[in-house]
């Protein structure tokens, strides 16, 4: 993995920073002069997988969330989201669009989906007790200038 | 996120400004529910002109109140989302149970 540059960070579980994550993310993105577009899907994956930790990983508890943020060479924007969290018991069954285990918070069961469709490509760890790590890569088309 | 209630011929329109996410849609959830619930609005329509963003959380508060309005005898009307805004909303199939304009 050749790293251009990368930023890390760490914040508490609370809902007000699924903003503050896709604030710092956008803010480190830009450099790569990113379309509106791709900007806008790298904002709503971030927020995806940081609101799972929340709503999921730390269900009625609180953590840490930790946030890596790579651009690598061949203008990849790498993501990793990991929570220590309450894990989850079947990758494969979250990953499954609408499949949602908080209906009662309004949570459409569409996080993954969103993330799959959004970024190129998604991987999912996760132990249960332990917690979950959510990797993300995006490459940024070339265009003009 | 703010929200601020008015009426256009006879249509209660929701409109809706800021970032659409999971921290604000509980509060925005209640507010929703508690005009739906008073007013009992032949048609409400939401208006996303000027949201800024929108991840899932939006789906399910979108859902929720859908199956609240028809509850009460109303429909849901979805308004000038942007295209970031649409692709969610594509992505989620909300427009076979809710009209997009």
């Amino acid at each position: 993995m050749d790293i251009i540059n990368e930023i890390k960070f760490t914040m508490p579980s609370l809902s007000v920073n699924e903003g503050t994550a896709r604030a710092v993310v956008s803010s480190f993105v830009i450099q790569a002069d990113p379309t509106v577009e791709e900007l806008s899907d790298i904002r709503t994956a971030v927020s995806e997988a940081v609101t799972n930790s929340i709503v999921h990983g730390y269900r009625n508890t609180s953590g840490k969330i930790d946030l890596t943020v790579r651009l690598l060479a061949g203008r990849e924007v790498y993501i990793r989201i990991k929570d220590s969290g309450c894990g989850i018991e079947d990758v494969k069954k979250a990953m499954e669009p609408l499949f949602t285990t908080a209906p009662e918070e309004e949570r459409s069961g569409l996080g993954f989906s969103v993330m799959e469709s959004f970024m190129d490509r998604l991987t999912v760890k996760s132990q249960p007790g332990k917690g979950t790590t959510v990797t993300m890569r995006k490459r940024l088309k070339v265009h003009g200038g | 996120m703010k929200l601020d209630m008015k009426s256009e011929n006879g249509t209660a329109i929701a409109c809706l400004s800021g970032e659409l996410d999971h921290h604000c849609a509980r509060t925005l959830r209640t507010e929703l529910d508690r005009f739906i619930i008073v007013n009992q609005p032949e048609v409400l329509a939401i208006d996303f002109r000027s949201v800024t963003f929108m991840d899932s959380s939006g789906i399910g508060l979108i859902i929720g109140r859908n199956k609240l309005i028809k509850e009460c005898g109303g429909t849901l009307e979805i308004r000038n989302p942007q295209p970031y805004i649409r692709r969610v909303l594509k992505l989620s199939g909300i427009e076979r149970i809710v009209r997009i304009h």
